[in-house]
């Protein structure tokens, strides 16, 4: 008898648990876990056509993936952007927070400003940033660069789409430490400097340490924003010139609705899956293991 | 003035509005004293611990230590340490870190930096806890981190911005003391702030009363409940406060021959009230209510209308509210003021000679009543 009334109560504590899970699982598994495990299949198969319909073909896709140079070359481009964009934004975010939480005239305008990039959808920036590469009249073109056509040349179009992804994040980056700054004490400054602590050893002592948990949670989003932002590249150079800004996203992008090649485009997306889950991984230990001390 | 203390602040001012901030604050402190800022919170003690620190910038006058005027130098030219309210422990930084922090900043030697880094341990009390974060540790804890980050620069001043105010009232009372006796031993010279009359009665060699920024009175504890220059220090050191009431309502012969009874009021300490049968005393009154402490009572009374009265008597006197009884006191524990001003009118037989018999519970009796309550 007892025996029973426990089952059935351990049988209710469980129906409590998958209903208290279900709204957070039933999104996941349609938007999340079900397209996952879609394109991890339709990565298995061949690009069917009318006449050949679609053929179970195994890692074929990837194979043909490793073999393309467009794939390294798309992946270096991507690492070029990822290894610029991350650091620099950061550190501009850094710097501009700094100065719009000191005590400087036209604090709300100075803050507003640097988030205005933030706001702006991503598609208008770069219209706005089309205008400023023009050779001959954007405002690059008054600067001496005059017949510098920075969107055209193999050599110059990445770093040009990577300076707009940077003044595109660096603001909304700068809120968050902004917001963290405002969370330390002013009173830690004040004893800081009683003990002899210029502005620069305060804020490399201090300040720095206490940022580093805002710091990790900007690096995962500038890391995951490197493989997610892509939008200005449909406006400033559609990945070229030979494939010269190409980056990953825009890629798949392409394989799927230019070329038609879904299954290609499945096992690339399925690779950036992998690589995004292992930064996570490792990113994620880093925080457990150096956010605690708050 | 300036030529022996070792801090002398003189007509320092800063100013926020017209009443909050501090004005022609002058002050002169001798080696080794423990001198407490006291008065109600916005009186500008805070701010003046703050220009003394170079913290805040002066609108005018002078900071001296030691003779030197620092008016002009960063806080940490001034060679002085300061505890803060919140303590203001960095929270990264483990116990010992955070103790050393200033003599690594200053690039003290890392021998010298654990051979007094281990004196400030043991003088706390903190020896094993060095590796915690401030965040695992006790209030208490974090207070004497503190404590301890302020002595291991082994500065001779110490500014103190109520360092108590964060802590439970029974740890408060022995962490008064260990700081009393630190700063004895150590010889330190330490300005400490605080509302808290109990707290600067307890430790200070001088209390400097304030009010909206000035000085209200600088003197010993004793000279400061015994003899207060103002009204208003009058009512404020002391539990329960001392009540002004007017001089009118006693016999034109017991005021103080300097004015008009109209431009006087007086006041009476609660311990020196003396509940007697009605008609036989100096004032009449009716009881309102009692408040029993266990060693004392405090019996609230109504003289006169709306004026109320607390008299301090010792164990559980036997009246019962609404008893009319009759008030009487020793004539020179009549404490008169100016009515207008609030300065104390000196009787001069009492001001001059204070017979040491005339009056000998009232010193040592307001610690521990302000503590019961």
């Amino acid at each position: 008898m007892a025996d029973m009334t426990r089952q059935r109560e351990r049988r209710r504590t469980a129906l409590y648990g998958w209903m208290l899970l279900s709204p957070a699982l039933v999104l996941l598994t349609t938007f999340a876990f079900a397209p996952t495990i879609a394109t991890l299949w339709q990565s298995l198969f061949s690009a069917g056509t009318r006449r050949r319909p679609a053929a179970f073909v195994g890692l074929d896709n990837y194979a043909d993936l490793i073999a393309d140079p467009v794939f390294w070359r798309v992946l270096g481009n991507n690492l070029v952007y990822a290894g610029v964009t991350v650091p620099a934004s950061i550190v501009i975010a850094l710097g501009m927070a700094l100065w719009a939480n000191a005590n400087i005239p036209a604090r709300a305008f100075v803050r507003v400003a640097y988030f205005t990039p933030t706001m702006l959808p991503m598609i208008a920036a770069a219209n706005l940033w089309l205008f400023f590469y023009t050779p001959g009249i954007g405002p690059f073109a008054h600067l001496g660069f005059g017949s510098v056509n920075w969107l055209g040349q193999p050599d110059t179009a990445l770093w040009a789409v990577i300076v707009v992804a940077i003044w595109k994040e660096a603001g909304f980056f700068m809120i968050f430490y902004l917001a963290a700054l405002q969370t330390i004490p002013p009173d830690l400054k004040e004893a800081a400097l009683i003990e002899g602590a210029g502005r620069w050893t305060y804020t490399r002592r201090v300040v720095l340490p206490l940022l580093m948990p805002t710091t990790l949670f900007v690096l995962v989003n500038a890391l995951i924003n490197s493989v997610r932002l892509v939008d200005q590249l449909f406006i400033l150079t559609k990945g070229g010139p030979d494939n010269a800004s190409k980056l990953i996203l825009y890629w798949i992008w392409e394989l799927a609705f230019s070329y038609f090649d879904a299954p290609r485009a499945a096992a690339m997306t399925v690779l950036v899956l992998l690589m995004l889950g292992l930064v996570a991984i490792v990113q994620f230990g880093l925080i457990d293991r150096r956010a605690h001390y708050r | 003035m300036s030529a022996s203390s070792f801090l002398s602040i003189q007509g320092l001012s800063r100013r926020f509005s017209a009443r909050s901030g501090v004005g022609e604050f002058s002050l002169a402190v001798e080696r080794g004293q423990f001198v407490v800022l006291l008065g109600p919170s916005g009186c500008g003690k805070s701010t003046t611990l703050r220009l003394i620190a170079g913290l805040e910038t002066p609108d005018a006058g002078r900071v001296e230590i030691d003779g030197r005027d620092v008016t002009a130098l960063s806080p940490s030219e001034r060679g002085l340490s300061m505890v803060f309210q919140s303590y203001a422990l960095f929270p990264h930084l483990d116990v010992a870190e955070n103790i050393v922090f200033g003599l690594k900043v200053r690039g003290v030697a890392r021998a010298e930096r654990r051979h007094r880094l281990d004196e400030a341990l043991a003088i706390t009390g903190l020896e094993g806890l060095e590796d915690r974060k401030p965040a695992k540790l006790s209030g208490g804890q974090r207070q004497r981190v503190a404590l301890a980050r302020a002595i291991v620069a082994d500065h001779p001043l110490c500014l103190m911005d109520e360092p108590l105010s964060n802590l439970d009232a029974q740890l408060r009372h022995s962490v008064r003391q260990d700081i009393r006796a630190l700063q004895k031993r150590l010889g330190m010279t330490v300005i400490y702030v605080t509302h808290d009359q109990t707290e600067a009665m307890s430790m200070a060699d001088i209390v400097v009363l304030m009010r909206d920024g000035q000085i209200e009175q600088a003197a010993s504890p004793a000279e400061i409940y015994m003899e207060p220059a103002t009204a208003f220090a009058a009512s404020f050191v002391g539990t329960p406060p001392m009540v002004m009431l007017p001089a009118e309502m006693l016999d034109a012969g017991a005021c103080p021959p300097a004015g008009a009874p109209a431009d006087m009021v007086f006041g009476v300490r609660g311990e020196d009230l003396a509940l007697h049968p009605e008609g036989q005393g100096r004032l009449a009154a009716q009881v309102v209510e009692l408040e029993f402490l266990g060693a004392e009572t405090f019996v609230h009374l109504e003289v006169a209308g709306p004026v109320r009265l607390i008299a301090r008597v010792p164990g559980r006197p036997a009246v019962v509210p609404g008893e009319r009884l009759s008030l009487d006191w020793p004539r020179e524990a009549t404490h008169w003021f100016d009515r207008a001003s609030g300065r104390r009118i000196a009787r001069p037989s009492s001001a001059l000679a204070p017979s040491p018999t005339d009056r000998p519970q009232s010193m040592p009796a307001l610690p521990s009543a302000a503590k019961g309550l």
